[in-house]
């Protein structure tokens, strides 16, 4: 039986999928687990494979057309089969309201008005040709503002993170119950081994970095739950304020000479590389630094992963150094090289880019002096580094020239407060320029 | 082990138990030289004599004091209903005092006492003679209830409701006196009481069942096993008090499905209790709603159709399966 190809997500924020490139053409023979498409998401240019082996019978999103999540983008079955209703059903869905009010009717008994006053609304909406999804969207929200589901697959769909939103139930009266969970994950579960296409609801799981890092967490404080919850309501969810700090560059250069001596040219190490370490360095002695804020928590991470910005060609992505605070500044450098190498050609995986627990983005090389950068929640703050300039200074009584180097770190003040932020700061500075104190 | 009918192994246990402990005594109606209304104290008269077992005048209450008196003499009575219709007449000694007696004397007399009797339907015996009592008398603390379904449970808990010292309400089936099984001789066996026992393995869906309904619960089960492929635990908790609820808990835990089957009637009955303590201890794991069997909401009609109509059977168990696993 032909069967519907949809969008999936390919990437935890994903909300809709760009096709790059389709690897087969209608007529094509396909089979299960090959690549069919390209998806752009918004991270990455993902490879989308075949659920089942058939031929690709239809292609309804072409290339370059975008189609949300869970949208129907093809057709596959078998050779000659007669696809004319599911793609009536198909068109249907997606424009007829009376199909779906119909629907909606036979389920709820004596909500005639709601219903035909929905029916009105869409009407406007299909003439004007826009908002139309809005109206449908808007419907449907009502229609499913109570859920009813048993309660162990509320239970089952809490542990595993799904969406009870997303899940049609086929118990009585639409009840969600155990064996509609239990389809939902076997999606997923080969969602994630092949990345293939769903073949009906699409479920949305909340995407669990894979190697996230040791934490601990500590219930917050009253105090600490006022400060957040006062500063959010006077500038939105992350309250943030920015501490620069001025680093002299000069012994954190001669260290870098000194190491790029020792090792072959494509060892080399950047002065990035060693910022990189040295922040992690720092924040293994200010733990609110490399923390979460998380309502009624604060999670303190026991490792750095950093996360390290990234331009790429019509964006930014920021691959996640693993426990950097544990690895020489030559395996980060060749750990920054690969992801950064691997970023440019769109080919990391989810798990590569995030999870971070602490961000650096350095726009040093582009000559800028200094800078604010936004942070990427749930981390608590990010470090904007500029360029190491020449400028002169007074040292001792006298002008003199040293390499001056500004940072600005956005701090999540529902966590960091002036005083945590600029302390770590200090250490930072210490450490950069007097680098012999990370192995102290 | 040997195979006999449940009267049989009643019969045995009361033997047993005459034979081990002479405090160990016998009263009722007919239960004497007539062997009992159903015959399960064949043959003890002629064994043990006048003294130890006792023919009584149609007065369930002043045998049923009688007894209670003896047992805070120091004696260990078995009083025999010739149904449980009939101990209703006995209520006041059985809940006013046999059950309250080690409570109100602060714990001087203990009541090892058996009231024991067919409980439930028979055939066509009508409003009167048709009633399953367990729900009434598990009501009140004080009082043990005890409900076998097979040979082997009734002699092996028969055995230690009548070595329990206090009041055990022990109760049988008119219908299940000629159903056969394996029992084992051993004078020493016996089941405690408060211990459920699993009469079927299943993943799907758990049957709470006892007394006539765990034998009509194993057909359903092998029904639907058959027909759609649903395997079906039967638990049968054997005691309804002390209940052992972590077994039920057990099971619905691993099935996340639960029937009740029943012969008594439905409200404030023994199955609305187990709802009531799995929705307490196994909320989360429930994937539908407990379904409760029960007799209708009617005094039992005389009439054989009506009377079938009325009862649990194997039918209305598997409809009940089917819905609660959504079929």
């Amino acid at each position: 039986m032909a069967s519907k190809i949809l969008m999936p997500k390919l990437s935890p924020t994903m909300e809709e999928g760009q096709i790059s490139r389709w690897l087969k053409k209608e007529g094509d023979e396909v089979q299960a687990n090959e690549t069919i498409a390209e998806v752009d998401t918004d991270k990455a240019t993902m490879e989308m494979t075949a659920l089942e082996s058939g031929v690709l019978l239809k292609i309804l999103v072409p290339e370059g057309g975008t189609a949300k999540l869970g949208q129907v983008i093809g057709i596959i079955g078998q050779k000659g089969e007669d696809i004319s209703q599911l793609l009536a059903d198909t068109v249907e869905t997606a424009t007829s309201p009376e199909t779906s009010v119909s629907a909606a009717d036979s389920s709820k008994d004596g909500e005639k008005a709601k219903v035909k006053e929905a029916e009105k609304t869409e009407s406007v909406a299909v003439k004007s040709g826009n908002g139309f999804e809005t109206a449908v969207a808007e419907k449907e929200a009502e229609e499913t503002d109570r859920i009813f589901v048993s309660p162990i697959a509320a239970r089952m769909a809490a542990e595993h993170g799904i969406d009870l939103r997303s899940i049609k139930g086929s118990g009585p009266g639409g009840r969600i119950i155990k064996r509609d969970i239990e389809a939902a994950l076997a999606r997923v579960a080969t969602l994630e081994v092949a990345q293939p296409v769903p073949t009906e609801v699409p479920v949305s799981l909340p995407f669990t970095p894979q190697r996230e890092a040791l934490y601990r967490e500590e219930t917050t404080t009253q105090m600490r739950r006022t400060i957040a919850k006062r500063l959010v309501q006077s500038i939105g969810p992350i309250p943030t304020f920015y501490l620069t700090i001025e680093i002299e560059m000069d012994k954190a250069i001669e260290f870098r000479q000194q190491i790029n001596s020792t090792v072959g040219e494509d060892e080399k190490v950047s002065l990035n590389d060693i910022i990189v370490k040295t922040a992690a360095m720092a924040l293994m002695k200010h733990p609110f630094v490399n923390s979460s804020y998380r309502d009624d928590k604060i999670r303190f991470y026991e490792d750095a992963d950093i996360g390290v910005a990234v331009a790429i060609e019509d964006g930014l992505i920021t691959p996640v150094v693993r426990q950097a605070n544990k690895k020489g500044i030559l395996q980060i450098s060749r750990e920054i090289k690969e992801l950064a190498a691997r970023a440019r050609e769109k080919k990391l995986q989810p798990e590569e880019y995030t999870g971070a627990t602490f961000s650096i983005s350095n726009l040093g090389m582009y000559g800028i002096k200094q800078f604010t950068a936004i942070i990427n929640p749930p981390e608590a703050a990010i470090l904007a580094v500029g360029s190491a300039t020449p400028t002169p200074v007074v040292r001792d009584g006298s002008v003199t020239v040293r390499n001056i180097m500004h940072v600005t770190m956005s701090c999540d003040h529902r966590v960091i407060d002036g005083a945590t932020g600029a302390r770590f700061l200090q250490t930072f500075k210490q450490m950069l320029e007097n680098p012999i104190l990370m192995v102290v | 082990m040997a195979e006999m009918t449940m009267r049989d192994a009643l019969n045995q246990a009361l033997r047993e138990e005459l034979a081990r402990d002479e405090r160990v005594f016998i009263m009722g109606e007919e239960v004497a030289q007539y062997e009992g209304a159903y015959k399960v104290t064949r043959g003890l008269w002629r064994e043990f004599g006048d003294k130890r077992v006792i023919d009584t005048p149609i007065s369930e209450l002043g045998f049923a004091a009688i007894g209670v008196g003896a047992a805070m003499a120091g004696l260990r009575p078995v009083i025999e209903f010739m149904t449980w219709n009939f101990s209703i007449l006995a209520a006041d000694q059985i809940i006013n005092h046999a059950a309250k007696m080690l409570y109100m004397s602060g714990g001087q007399f203990n009541i090892p006492i058996v009231f024991r009797g067919p409980n439930g339907s028979a055939y066509q015996v009508s409003s009167q003679h048709s009633q399953a009592l367990e729900a009434m008398y598990a009501n009140f603390p004080g009082l043990k209830v005890v409900m076998p379904s097979t040979p082997a449970d009734a002699k092996g808990l028969l055995k230690s409701a009548i070595r329990d010292d206090n009041p055990v309400i022990f109760l049988e089936q008119e219908r299940m006196y000629g159903m056969k099984g394996e029992v084992p001789e051993d004078e020493d066996f016996t089941i405690p009481l408060g211990v459920a026992d699993v009469k079927r393995q299943g993943k799907d869906c758990t049957i709470v069942a006892r007394s006539l309904t765990v034998p009509l619960a194993l057909q359903a089960a092998e029904k639907i096993e058959k027909e759609f492929g649903v395997s079906c635990e039967v638990v049968d908790p054997r005691t309804i008090k002390p209940l052992d609820i972590e077994t039920i808990v057990k099971s619905v835990k691993k099935t996340n499905r639960l029937v009740i089957v029943e012969e008594s009637h439905q409200f404030c009955g023994v199955a609305a209790e187990i709802t009531a303590q799995v929705t307490e201890k196994a909320f989360d794991y429930l994937d539908a709603p407990i379904k409760r069997i029960s007799s209708a909401e009617a005094p039992m009609p005389y009439a054989k159709n009506l009377e079938a109509a009325a009862l649990p059977d194997v039918p209305k168990i598997i409809e009940a399966v089917k819905e609660v696993c959504y079929l």
